[in-house]
């Protein structure tokens, strides 16, 4: 029995006690240490090209251009998952690889209720996580809200500005680490500038700027000394995702990082091009991340999020344009992965949404709710305090 | 949305009248908010300390010579004169705009220029001669792109109508391009120049208009794709997310679909080639600079926009749905929340935008007439001093009070600035700009940021003053900033904490770096 079968078996046993997080029990450690990513792709990739419904006539047709072919014995074709799905080609060498370990997952027809199809709403929409039709409270995100019901390590924005998803009540440090230089305020004057916050709106988020800066600087200094002596290492995407790992590893539970460039609605490419480029860099992080965790990859859970799906047809310039449904990918090293999950239906022209998109099958809300309650050991209060009025759904990935 | 206004203040909004008299501006009785506005002093202070943080927010930032001009004028004729804008630029920066190329070339000699050196270099056989006419030509897109980004900063930073700049950075994030996309490097100092800036405090209609007919703007959200039975849908959704009703404002999906439709055949034409136009359409083909209306790509059926029928006819139906858009009440709304988001606060109060909507409704769309509305009401006045800075802010005040108006020499480091603190000029790439609020510029990792800058602004002339090329020339330059501005005035605005800490400065140069850091500095 390999590990991952272990796993699954215990995984049915605890299920039956109703024993939440699955590493958790079976490596002894409490359920916080378990940790979270959140990738968002901003611009609403096609999922549609990620995920190829292979056995949809209907695609092939509606996609002359820029549909993904069938799996077959050339190159660039589909790889097969299983009889109706394929993953696209350019992630063969990183996502492919996960997904037979059973380190990967899919949940098609994924995403939220929000119509608007624009992408700031929508954005904002499920970064808030709250229910929809009512009033927005911009102060408090999802994952802000998770970190409140967690008493663990804290939660940490990869990210330039701080996303909705952490605004909130617990105080959510951010650091990009796309770039990262040496800093010019020394501990002195970082001392002399924290003084002139105390008692100020920004006191704490002044020193705990301070404090993440120190941490980025003790635990990337020696990739930095690498570099500096011309090192070959990754670039773009894998290198900001193996130093997120460098920093979850050690000491933060939850963390978000966004991904742009998504929004295609021209020329956007099939089996290669355009957006074949952007899943090739995005599977490589998510790879190189996986690796960089290290042992703490059993405890880990990547999911990778977009705010909506493209439309199923091509448009009149080989794009797609804003559509609704989407897929979400869940990674990670113990989850029970292998398997394409959440409820499908068969994709023609009668069963899609408004004529033109995926629907939604599989709410996020519902989604998270579950993969929070297994990983996190959380009870139906506690996700009610996250996701208000949504009855959380267990999709059997963990 | 109520209660996270209510939320949001955190003491009680002060009823203060900004041209009447004033006794105290702003400050919290909880004392957490910065202290800009509250101190008001025994000596009787108080009058010069509020229309100090006035002056801050309609300008770019305050400086010793604005506020000599404001002392001379006083506080109500300086609005009117803003809302005018017709002061002249210093010579020295009319002289440094006018030497760029974007200022002696008309945009379509730029682009078909562009174009021409992009073909020559895609048809070089040899590869190594090839990827070095690539490069030339991508590095001549950049220095365009600079020249254009330069020029903003420059009259930000030294034009006597600081109003007028502010609008025009505020217009350009509200119809924002992005200056990656396409060739749009080339476009993106003209988009501002001849789109933006003549309509910036004039009538929104033609604002909006110019936008539709900017070739920057129709590259930028796909309008050249968009035709009859080929519908791209990108710039119609956003013209009414974005730029006129606001999400919410009523309108449909169909709505965007039949607007997607009025805007067939509205794009872009880099040559001087007339495409194929059916004999019977061909008087309605229309050319002017890059902007092209190609009636063979245009869906004349008839449609239904925002309620009422609009009768296909060609390029006529762009117009009365601009009309139609411009005249709605959603975007009378819309377009004053904005307004207030950046001149009152993140989340301004209901009342001042029904007022200001008021007012542009009543004006048939004049810009000045509603931010005249908004700088005359009690919620700007008790805002004052309130909100923070966002990157752009911060830099241009920064190098204004440091500097006063001696002119810069390079707007490289200001730039490099804005781009570490994630606010590059044009570089927004989606259609919606940059966030007003605090919340997008204030979190930790940005704070850090934000010092790093105050280091560098502080600590000596960072490169302002020294031009780029083989043979630059440099100016000796230091921040002035304990100046008689500081003790005059800015000292007292000052929290005891800031001003304990800046005794501790070891240096000039951490003197300087501490105050570019203090609380005070990141609030308008």
């Amino acid at each position: 029995m390999n590990r991952r079968e272990m796993l699954r078996t215990s995984l049915t046993a605890m299920s039956a006690l109703a024993m939440p997080s699955v590493s958790g029990r079976l490596f002894a450690a409490p359920a916080t240490s378990n940790r979270l990513l959140v990738v968002f792709l901003r611009g609403g990739y096609d999922a549609a090209n990620l995920l190829i419904p292979i056995s949809s006539k209907y695609y092939y047709e509606t996609r002359p251009n820029i549909a993904v072919p069938v799996p077959g014995s050339e190159a660039n074709t589909a790889l097969m998952l299983n009889a109706d799905w394929g993953l696209h080609p350019t992630l063969r060498e990183s996502i492919l690889p996960l997904y037979a370990n059973g380190q990967a997952a899919f949940i098609p027809f994924a995403g939220t209720d929000d119509l608007s199809r624009s992408h700031f709403e929508t954005q904002d929409g499920i970064e808030l996580g709250q229910p929809i039709n009512q009033g927005r409270n911009y102060q408090s995100g999802f994952l802000n809200r998770l970190a409140a019901t967690l008493t663990g390590k804290g939660a940490i924005s990869f990210t330039d500005q701080l996303p909705v998803v952490m605004q909130g009540s617990v105080q959510v440090a951010n650091t990009a680490l796309r770039s990262v230089a040496k800093p010019a305020v020394d501990a002195r004057q970082s001392a002399l500038i924290a003084a002139m916050y105390r008692g100020t709106l920004l006191d704490q988020r002044v020193s705990e700027g301070f404090s993440i800066r120190d941490e980025v600087m003790r635990e990337l200094t020696n990739e930095m000394d690498a570099a500096s002596r011309s090192a070959i290492s990754a670039k773009g995407f894998e290198l900001e995702a193996r130093r997120i790992a460098k920093l979850m590893k050690d000491k933060h539970n939850i963390g978000f990082v966004d991904v742009g460039g998504w929004d295609t609605h021209v020329g956007q490419g099939g089996a290669t091009g355009y957006l074949a480029g952007r899943f090739d860099e995005l599977g490589r992080g998510l790879n190189g991340f996986s690796q960089e965790m290290g042992s703490e990859w059993r405890n880990t859970v990547v999911v990778v999020v977009s705010e909506f799906g493209r439309t199923f047809r091509e448009n009149g310039n080989r794009g797609t344009d804003h559509g609704h449904g989407t897929v979400y990918w869940v990674l990670g090293g113990g989850i029970r992965g292998n398997q394409i999950a959440g409820e499908q239906i068969k994709l023609e022209q009668k069963t899609l949404f408004q004529n033109r998109d995926y629907p939604v099958l599989n709410e996020y809300r519902a989604v998270f709710g579950g993969l929070f309650a297994r990983m996190f050991g959380l009870n139906d209060a506690q996700i009610e305090q996250i996701f208000t009025g949504v009855k959380s759904r267990d999709l059997g990935l963990i | 949305m109520v209660d996270v206004l209510r939320a949001n203040f955190k003491c009680k909004p002060y009823i203060v009248f900004l041209l009447v008299s004033i006794t105290a501006l702003g400050g919290c009785v909880s004392g957490s908010a910065p202290q800009s506005g509250s101190a008001a002093d025994p000596s009787g202070n108080a009058n010069s300390t509020s229309v100090l943080v006035a002056v801050n927010r309609i300008s770019w930032g305050v400086n010793s010579s604005t506020m000599q001009h404001v002392a001379k004028l006083g506080l109500p004729q300086y609005i009117n004169e803003q809302l005018s804008a017709s002061r002249a630029l210093p010579t020295a920066i009319g002289q440094q705009i006018a030497a760029m190329s974007i200022s002696q070339q008309p945009l379509i000699n730029i682009v078909q220029d562009m174009e021409q050196r992009r073909k020559d270099a895609d048809a070089v056989k040899d590869d190594d001669a090839k990827k070095t006419a690539q490069q030339a030509y991508q590095a001549e897109m950049n220095r365009l792109a600079r020249e254009a980004a330069t020029r903003t900063l420059l009259r930000a930073t030294y034009s006597p109508n600081q109003l007028q700049e502010q609008m025009v950075w505020f217009w350009m994030n509200h119809f924002s391009v992005h200056q990656g996309k396409s060739n749009n490097r080339a476009m993106i100092g003209d988009f501002e120049e001849s789109a933006i800036r003549p309509h910036a405090l004039g009538k929104f209609r033609d604002l909006l208009a110019a936008t539709v007919f900017h070739p920057a703007m129709i590259r930028y959200l796909d309008n050249e794709q968009n035709a009859a039975n080929r519908i791209n849908e990108n710039y119609a959704r956003e013209i009414m997310e974005l730029h006129t009703m606001g999400v919410g404002g009523g309108y449909t999906q169909h709505d965007v679909q039949d607007l997607a439709r009025i805007l067939t055949g509205v794009g872009v034409n880099l040559g001087t080639v007339m495409p194929t136009v059916k004999k019977e359409l061909v008087p309605q083909y229309l050319r002017t600079g890059l902007f092209e209306f190609n009636p063979n790509r245009h869906d004349y059926g008839n449609k239904i926009f925002l309620g009422e029928a609009l009768t296909g006819r060609g390029l006529a139906e762009v117009n009365e749905a601009i009309e139609r858009l411009s005249r709605h009440p959603a975007t009378a709304r819309y377009v004053s929340k904005k307004l207030a988001m950046f001149f009152v606060s993140d989340v301004p109060p209901a009342e001042l935008i029904e007022r200001m909507a008021a007012s542009f409704t009543g004006t048939d769309g004049d810009i000045a007439a509603t931010l005249r509305t908004l700088f005359n009401s009690a919620e700007f006045s008790a805002s004052l001093g309130k909100k923070f800075k966002a990157p752009l802010h911060y830099v241009v005040s920064a190098v204004r009070l440091a500097y006063d108006d001696k002119p810069i020499l390079n707007a490289g480091p200001m730039l490099n600035w804005l781009n570490r603190m994630g606010q590059p000029m044009f570089g927004r790439q989606t259609p919606d700009g940059y966030p007003l609020g605090e919340a997008a510029w204030a979190s930790p990792g940005q704070m850090t940021t934000r010092f790093e800058i105050a280091k560098a602004i502080g600590s000596g002339s960072a490169g302002l003053f020294k031009t780029d090329g083989p043979q630059p020339i440099e100016k000796p330059a230091f921040p002035q900033l304990a100046n008689a501005l500081y003790f005059g005035q800015l000292q007292q605005t000052l929290s005891a904490s800031t001003r304990n800490t800046l005794e501790q400065a070891g240096s000039a140069q951490e003197w300087n770096m501490l105050l570019m850091s203090s609380p005070e500095m990141m609030y308008r």
